[in-house]
């Protein structure tokens, strides 16, 4: 796959005088060793910050959408700002595994494992809020083409919102599919590992009885990329169809061409300054900075600030063309954004988005972890601003102004947001605890060519070989 | 080293000369003068207006050869049948002829160019009562349309090739900023093809030099009544106004050579001196390139092809336009690798290199189809009226350019690209890349054709004609840049890595 001989310009992607064995005992200690107490009390917040969003549903559900913020005006503000800035998230995870794969990227070998676990989680997050999001939600399952007794009565295939029926629940299946097979071989390291009974069991069971042939290996590699091949088009197009949402309609600040390619890159804007957030605390409590170094923080941050660009283009492109199309809904949409009773939201979101990851031209600051980390939850900061900005002040005030509105959160909406976000940690906690968070099988494959050790071999043998 | 070869440098100028032949052809068969046009129309009279529906394209091809026949107008006057066709062609954006015609006319012009139809009906309202000043009106119109055509063909030829090397050096500087290491074999094609863009751009910026002269009428908005008739296109002076739109012309163009010329020194400099800070530097410059050319490649969309549509617009328009030439520029150095590869200069370049290519064609295929659809579909869901009579008119005029496109672009792109071993092929990378550069051409004709000729548009002499001449010139100039250092570049820190690179 790789080319047998590597620039001696490129950084050592594993640091340290690693051997395979010392890979696979990092890789596996988070797993077999017990968690501390630290863990704990991270888990339990973010269990009852999950518990309380349950209730919030659940209230939700029980009592009728009127006990959310919403008005007849804005009837979609929270809950769809929440799905698509999840949704968002998760991007990022199958653009690091599919992507950067078809890229050749190397770098990804050490972040790619839990950046799907981030996609996965952060979809089943987003894939709450349809239905919650329902008057009925009981009646969800109409929303599937499913033969009935209403005389085979069906679903209306023109609607983004059951497009995103079928993107979403794909990229769920793709990406879980995707994220299990690369785990195969991580799973059967951590089974043959097993001391106890137990583990054994459990480890048995998630491995499939992967072996590690060289039939395996091979039909590993190909189904991968086969993967990565399908995965990459869906990853555009979920978040495409996402945008479908607000583009297919007549909304002044909705309907507008470049929302699909600019929700995507969004989504990769928030989703890698989302795995930067994860990564940079994970590194250090499971003590992992051997493997995701300062160079991946830094590549991720890169990616962050070419995204951001793009974003920052795309909010440009949509000011100039609402001035140059001459439409004075078009025009006023975007003038109510800039100053409107909403303007601290729209300029909070171009401050974040635009501006900040623009200080990632300096190396210092994207070399620097605890840039990295602010900017990163700066970037996510502004993400759900601007799928709030989208979503809100093109509805509050839009063709008919005896409509104009404005729009208010209340604390069931807020409550669920924050459950959400418990959620989200309580699986990802849960997994950092069971799961190989790095997927010691690919390392393994990168280690003599980009580990710090081999590259060093190679320098001092090419050194003498001159002499 | 490469010599440019002496059959390729006759190829290329035979190219050339057939290539002016048909431009010159183009020109001098369009009519020159109003009376030229009165005769046409005229003419067209004895015919009648049998058929509204005739918009076929043969009949446009003959409408343009008419309106240069005039001397021999008297013995085409018995063929009534082809008379009737010409009408179409003329009529079809015509307000005032509605003087002298049915109202179906108008209804057939408003729905047909809505651009030009509504800065017609401003001058239909203020000139009702005269209809002599509205006839001579209409007749300047059409006047405009059939010397539009030349023009239009050779504009299209020329914005073609001179974004195809600006995408080029794109891609070679993506590779600098990506440190790609499989690419580096590549860079010295790439930096002879993107020589292009020099004598590319000063013939762009003659042309664009000659619309702003008033030579001919390819931008609605630079006709000082249009604009004073059209309040929609008088809202947008601020921006499309002819001085501020040259200067924007200057500062695209002349940036992107001058990193392309930097680039280029920087890289015939490591080359000579072994000195890394030159890779360095070029690093840097790459990505200073990228952001400066992710600014200005939207802007130039705006001014060099939606203005045509000057009512129209589109935020997702540019990076449209990046697909469309992005994808046929790797698809031009995967032809050339090929070219030179058979001559067996490229000693390092093995299928790999090729699969990775025509990988490139493949993604960038769907990239743009994804694009076209995000933008087309848009526009046809919410059938606002503003905007979806780009996509109409397109469609009852276009459509089989329109269609037939996607065809080219996607469809085939995907079924001969792929299979991993094809993209090992070289034929059928040459026949997917045929269809890559025929499709992408057709995209930009689908988007200049139709506000600038309306329904008079024909592929005839000039289009060809335009087509050859610049192929002609790309080739010339870069091969003969090709031809001007050494095909492998030295002490590139990637190149090892790319001469070793297998997949």
């Amino acid at each position: 796959m790789s080319s047998h001989y590597e620039a001696p310009i490129r950084k050592p992607l594993v640091i340290g005088d690693k051997s395979y064995h010392d890979i696979t005992v990092d890789v596996a200690r988070p797993v077999e060793t017990r968690a501390n107490k630290q863990w704990w009390t991270v888990f339990t917040i973010a269990l009852i910050a999950f518990l309380w969003g349950a209730g919030c549903m659940v209230y939700t559900i029980g009592t009728g959408i009127g006990t959310w913020g919403l008005n007849k005006t804005v009837g979609w503000a929270w809950d769809i700002t929440n799905f698509v800035w999840w949704v968002g998230i998760g991007h990022a995870g199958t653009l690091i595994s599919a992507v950067l794969l078809l890229f050749r990227q190397k770098w990804r070998m050490a972040i790619n494992r839990s950046a799907e676990a981030m996609t996965i989680f952060s979809v089943v997050q987003a894939g709450l809020f349809p239905i919650i999001h329902m008057g009925r939600p009981w009646l969800a399952y109409w929303v599937l083409p499913m033969p009935n007794q209403f005389g085979s009565l069906w679903v209306n295939f023109n609607s983004p919102l059951l497009w995103d029926v079928f993107a979403i629940s794909t990229y769920l299946s793709v990406s879980l599919v995707f994220w299990w097979t690369g785990l195969l071989p991580d799973f059967a390291m951590l089974r043959d590992r097993a001391v106890t009974p137990f583990s054994k069991r459990i480890y048995s069971t998630l491995s499939f009885g992967w072996s590690g042939r060289a039939k395996d290996w091979q039909r590993f590699e190909e189904v991968s990329l086969v993967l990565a091949g399908l995965a990459t088009p869906l990853v555009l197009s979920v978040h495409t169809i996402v945008s479908f949402d607000f583009a297919t309609s007549v909304i002044p600040g909705w309907h507008t061409t470049i929302l699909p390619p600019y929700f995507v890159a969004g989504a990769i804007f928030s989703g890698f300054a989302m795995v930067n957030t994860l990564l940079i605390i994970m590194r250090k409590v499971v003590s992992l900075e051997d493997y995701i170094t300062i160079q991946h923080i830094e590549l991720m941050n890169i990616i962050v600030m070419i995204t951001g660009s793009v974003v920052g283009i795309a909010y440009i492109t949509e000011l100039w063309v609402a001035w140059y199309s001459g439409v004075e809904y078009e025009q006023y949409a975007f003038l109510n954004r800039a100053t409107g009773p909403y303007w601290w939201s729209y300029w909070l979101m171009m401050t974040c988005n635009v501006i900040s990851p623009q200080v990632m031209w300096f190396k210092k600051i994207r070399t620097s972890i605890l840039g990295s980390f602010i900017i990163s939850i700066i970037v996510n900061i502004g993400m759900w601003f601007e799928r709030f900005v989208i979503i809100v002040t093109s509805l509050h005030r839009d063709y008919l102004p005896s409509s104009w509105t404005m729009f208010q959160p209340t604390f069931v909406d807020a409550g669920i947001y924050i459950g959400t976000i418990g959620f989200f940690f309580v699986l990802f906690l849960l997994y950092s605890r069971t799961f190989p968070v790095i997927a010691q099988a690919e390392v393994k494959t990168i280690l003599k060519s980009s580990g710090e050790n081999y590259k060093k071999k190679r320098e001092n043998e090419n050194h003498s070989h001159n002499h | 080293m490469y010599t440019f070869s002496g059959k390729l440098k006759t190829f290329s100028i035979i190219l050339m000369a057939l290539g002016i032949i048909g431009i010159a052809y183009g020109f001098l068969t369009a009519p020159k003068t109003v009376e030229e046009v009165e005769a046409i129309l005229s003419e067209q009279h004895h015919g009648g207006h049998g058929s509204h529906d005739a918009h076929a394209a043969p009949a446009h091809g003959e409408a343009t050869a008419h309106g240069a026949n005039t001397a021999s107008h008297d013995a085409h006057a018995a063929n009534h049948e082809e008379h009737t066709a010409t009408v179409t062609a003329v009529i079809n954006d015509s307000t005032a002829h509605a003087a002298d015609s049915t109202e179906t006319h108008i209804a057939h012009v408003t729905e047909v160019t809505p651009a030009h139809a509504e800065a017609n009906a401003h001058v239909a309202k203020a000139d009702t009562h005269d209809a002599h000043a509205e006839h001579t009106k209409h007749l300047e119109h059409v006047l405009h349309q059939l010397q539009n055509k030349p023009w239009a063909a050779v504009y299209v030829g020329c914005i073609f090739f001179m974004l195809i090397s600006l995408g080029i050096f794109t891609f070679n500087q993506i590779q600098y900023a990506a440190s790609a290491g499989w690419s580096p074999v590549l860079f010295r094609v790439m930096e002879g093809l993107s020589a292009y863009l020099l004598p590319g751009s000063v013939l762009f910026f003659l042309l664009l030099l000659a619309s702003s002269a008033h030579l001919n009428h390819l931008f609605i908005w630079m006709d000082a009544d249009v604009v004073a008739n059209d309040p929609l296109i008088a809202g947008k002076t601020g921006f499309l106004n002819i001085p501020f739109f040259l200067i924007r012309a200057v500062l695209f163009l002349g940036g992107w050579n001058l990193f392309r010329i930097l680039s280029r020194r920087n890289s015939l400099a490591l080359d000579e001196t072994g000195d890394l800070t030159y890779f360095k530097k070029n690093f840097k410059l790459a990505a200073g390139y990228l952001v400066f050319f992710i600014i200005t490649e939207s802007i130039m969309s705006w001014d060099w092809i939606m203005s045509i549509d000057t009512h129209w617009y589109s935020t997702l328009f540019g990076w449209y336009v990046f697909a469309s030439f992005f994808v046929t520029a790797v698809t031009i150095i995967a032809l050339a690798t090929l070219y030179l590869k058979n001559k067996g200069l490229l000693e390092f370049v093995n299928t790999s290199h090729i699969h990775d290519l025509a990988k490139f064609m493949f993604g960038l295929s769907i990239f743009w189809t994804y694009l076209w659809f995000s933008q087309f579909m848009l526009m046809w869901y919410a059938n606002i009226p503003e905007e979806v009579t780009y996509f109409i008119f397109r469609i009852e005029e276009y459509n089989l350019p329109f269609f037939g496109m996607l065809a080219l672009n996607f469809l085939l792109p995907i079924l001969l690209l792929i299979n991993t071993d094809f993209k090992r092929l070289s034929w059928i990378i040459v026949m997917a890349g045929a269809c890559i550069i025929a499709g992408h051409y057709l995209d930009f004709f689908n988007m200049i054709m139709p506000g600038t000729v309306g329904a008079s548009w024909f592929i005839g002499a000039a289009e060809i004609g335009s087509v050859l001449f610049f192929g002609g010139l790309f080739i010339f100039v870069g091969f003969s840049a090709i031809a001007k250092a050494p095909l492998l570049v030295k002490n590139n820190p990637m190149v090892e890595e790319s001469k070793h690179f297998h997949y």
